[in-house]
């Protein structure tokens, strides 16, 4: 017998009587159904949104970046507002999967599989800003470390921008080794169950030949821990770099040295908030509620409460020291931020990410489904405001009044920003439909400890006194 | 392509496993491997292996990146062409260090990645013979090789012994081999 178990103070991870077979069945059985009527429905409408969103695309670059409400003081508009923001929202995955893992935090298991796909996806998202805000997109490869074709003049390594490049392509590259490389064997699961030829042969290919030997589970582990080890910093470097986009400038207002613990945190914020509100419906739809439990749920919204406050300092903190500079600029900058002809999205942000996740110190809101669904859409809203409001508030009032403007976008930006979440659902959808979204041996493998009917029956041995128990260990053999 | 006789023996719990690959080691015949639905741990321990070097080969790759980059940016902006940026110095290292630092992982993350496939012999296209359906389900499988067929029936016996649910002979190419999983039944039928 185990003599490793877990208490249950700790409430259990996987609920109900499951053995190892059962939870194959139970992550399997979407993928071997055919799909509901519901999801033909949410991916012929992701595909529409994907459609209208190329054709934006499409008529932004035929036309020209005019066709997008920027002007000449207002620069970044909705396209970067949207980059950060969908950048932002990747950050959850991989604090789930890396971090996590490394703090030992036995209920990412249950997550972690559908947040890093989420990471993935909001980064392919993420990464179209960038490139169509260039405006001539078929000059976009003039970021990459070539020598152009006139000398050997090269990108500037010192600038912000071009780190930026660096840091995402990484970040997606790495977010994607590391998924992947955890649904190997989850494939072949699925390859060794499968009953029709295609489906053998289609998940034989996506499984490389995993078979698991005790070797090939060795290197497995060494391999997602040092991927963890290497996930870590590159997450937190992440939105480090894209704050630096701002905070390497000297604009009052982004000038700033909280920019990356702040830009961090509300990045974190934001990605649990979207983790929820697809978890939500994952476990719903797919009936997995027993392996994302209200436990795994809570333990989320107690993400959400802690950042949201640090967020919330950072917000306290900004206007403490403009005000505490005495610069006059920097005052400016902040007086027109929240009390200028955008003092809308200055409130909403404060409402959304200060106030609204506050409810959460309750225990009982935390646990509760409808609440935290409204929630992680209040808290996305007001993480899509913040970045609006650090980019467009800034920009607006500029350091000579004649050049003062208002911004508000076009159709085409509204398209594309739309698009962006048909690519997102689209490729969300087909994940859901075609991968294990929980990970399968990663929840065996905690099943022993954290599953209910496991830990019930190391009920006698918790009601022992430990006198009793260590005399009866020591008296085994 | 070397095509052997194997005896198969299923578990369905690790209390039983780690007994049974205790006798098994002890026992004189030859184990080829053992097949988990998941990493069991203390496995690795139980069968005499040697704890992988692959986190060692990540940190190379990861050094190697950082060298890459540095030294790149370093030849590009004080060698190759040198541009002056506000009067700021051509060698400007702490604004090389973001770049250094995502390079240093990415190669570490990608090197790593294919050293691991390479070393278990995973990629798209490659057939393994699976010796159980259900040893990515729910099975522990321990496979032996049968190298002298008169002791046959004596191994099966033993792993009988063991615990095991069901111990089965099989024939099987040991390696891997470019191939469609879905032909399973064509591969079996060329080796009898």
């Amino acid at each position: 017998m185990h003599l490793k178990y877990e208490s249950f103070v700790r409430e259990p991870l996987i609920s109900g009587n499951k053995t190892y077979a059962q939870v194959t069945e139970d992550i399997c059985r979407p993928i071997e159904q055919k799909p509901s009527r519901l999801w033909y429905m949410g991916f012929i409408f992701s595909l529409l949104l994907l459609g209208f969103g190329v054709f934006s695309v499409v008529w932004e670059v035929y036309w020209g970046i005019g066709t997008w409400g920027i002007n000449r003081t207002v620069g970044w508009g909705w396209d970067i507002t949207n980059f950060v923001w969908w950048v932002g929202i990747g950050h959850a995955g991989t604090l789930i999967s890396a971090i996590l893992l490394l703090f030992r935090q036995g209920w990412r298991t249950g997550v972690n599989r559908a947040a890093e796909a989420m990471t993935i996806f909001a980064v392919m998202c993420a990464g179209q800003f960038p490139i169509f805000h260039m405006g001539r997109v078929w000059n976009a490869f003039y970021v990459l470390p070539l020598p152009n074709s006139r000398g050997a003049l090269w990108p500037n390594f010192n600038s912000a921008l071009l780190w930026d490049v660096f840091a995402i392509s990484t970040y997606f590259t790495v977010s994607l080794l590391f998924w992947y490389s955890g649904l190997v064997p989850d494939f072949a699961t699925i390859r060794d169950r499968a009953k029709t030829k295609l489906r053998k042969k289609l998940y034989g290919l996506a499984s490389f030949g995993w078979t698991g030997t005790a070797k090939n589970w060795q290197r497995f582990e060494s391999l997602s821990l040092v991927l963890a080890g290497l996930s870590t910093p590159l997450v937190l470097s992440v939105h480090t770099i894209v704050s630096f986009d701002f905070a390497t400038s000297v604009i009052p207002g982004w000038h700033a040295t909280i920019f990356p613990p702040y830009f961090v945190a509300g990045a974190v914020f934001s990605g649990f908030a979207m983790v929820n509100t697809l978890l939500v419906l994952v476990r719903k739809i797919f009936r997995l509620e027993d392996y994302i439990t209200l436990g795994h749920i809570e333990a989320m919204n107690k993400v959400i409460v802690l950042t949201g406050s640090i967020v919330g300092v950072a917000y306290l903190t900004e206007l403490f020291m403009a005000w505490y500079s005495q610069v006059l600029y920097e005052q400016e900058a902040f007086k027109w931020r929240v009390l200028g002809p955008y003092w809308w999205s200055y409130w909403a942000m404060m409402a959304c990410n200060v106030v609204s996740p506050q409810f959460f110190w309750f225990k009982k809101l935390r646990r509760n489904i409808v609440f935290t669904f409204i929630l992680s859409i209040v808290v996305n809203i007001g993480m899509w405001f913040e970045r609006f409001v650090i980019i467009v508030t800034t920009l607006y009032r500029d350091y000579l009044p004649s050049a003062w403007t208002y911004y508000s976008p076009t159709w085409t930006e509204i398209g594309f920003y739309i698009g962006t979440f048909g690519l997102f659902f689209t490729c969300f959808f087909l994940f859901a439909k075609y991968f294990p979204v929980v990970a399968i041996a990663e929840i065996k493998f905690t099943l022993k400890t954290s599953g209910d009917n496991y830990k019930r029956q190391m009920l006698p041995l918790e009601e022992k006194s430990v006198e009793e128990f260590v005399h009866a260990a020591e008296h085994a053999h | 392509m070397a095509i052997k006789r194997f005896a198969v023996a299923t578990y369905d719990d690790e209390a039983v496993l780690f007994p049974a690959v205790e006798k098994v080691r002890n026992s004189g015949y030859k184990l080829h491997d053992v097949y988990t639905p998941f990493p069991v741990h203390g496995l690795d321990v139980a069968l005499g292996q040697k704890e992988t070097d692959l986190h060692i080969a990540g940190f190379c790759y990861g050094i190697t990146g950082t060298a890459t980059a540095l030294g790149f940016m370093s030849w590009i902006f004080t060698q190759d062409w040198s541009i002056n940026y506000g009067g700021k110095p051509f060698f400007a290292l702490p604004a090389f260090i973001p770049i250094t630092f995502e390079l240093t992982v990415l190669f570490a993350a990608v090197g790593m990645v294919l050293t691991y496939c390479y070393l278990n012999q995973i990629m798209p296209g490659v057939k393994k013979h699976v010796f159980h359906p259900r040893q990515s389900d729910d099975l522990f499988v321990v496979v032996m090789e049968i190298t002298d067929p008169a002791a046959e029936a004596e191994m099966v016996q033993f792993l009988n012994s063991t615990g095991s649910l069901e111990t089965t002979v099989q024939v099987a190419e040991e390696g891997w081999w470019y191939g469609w999983w879905h032909k399973e039944e064509e591969y079996q039928k060329q080796l009898a």
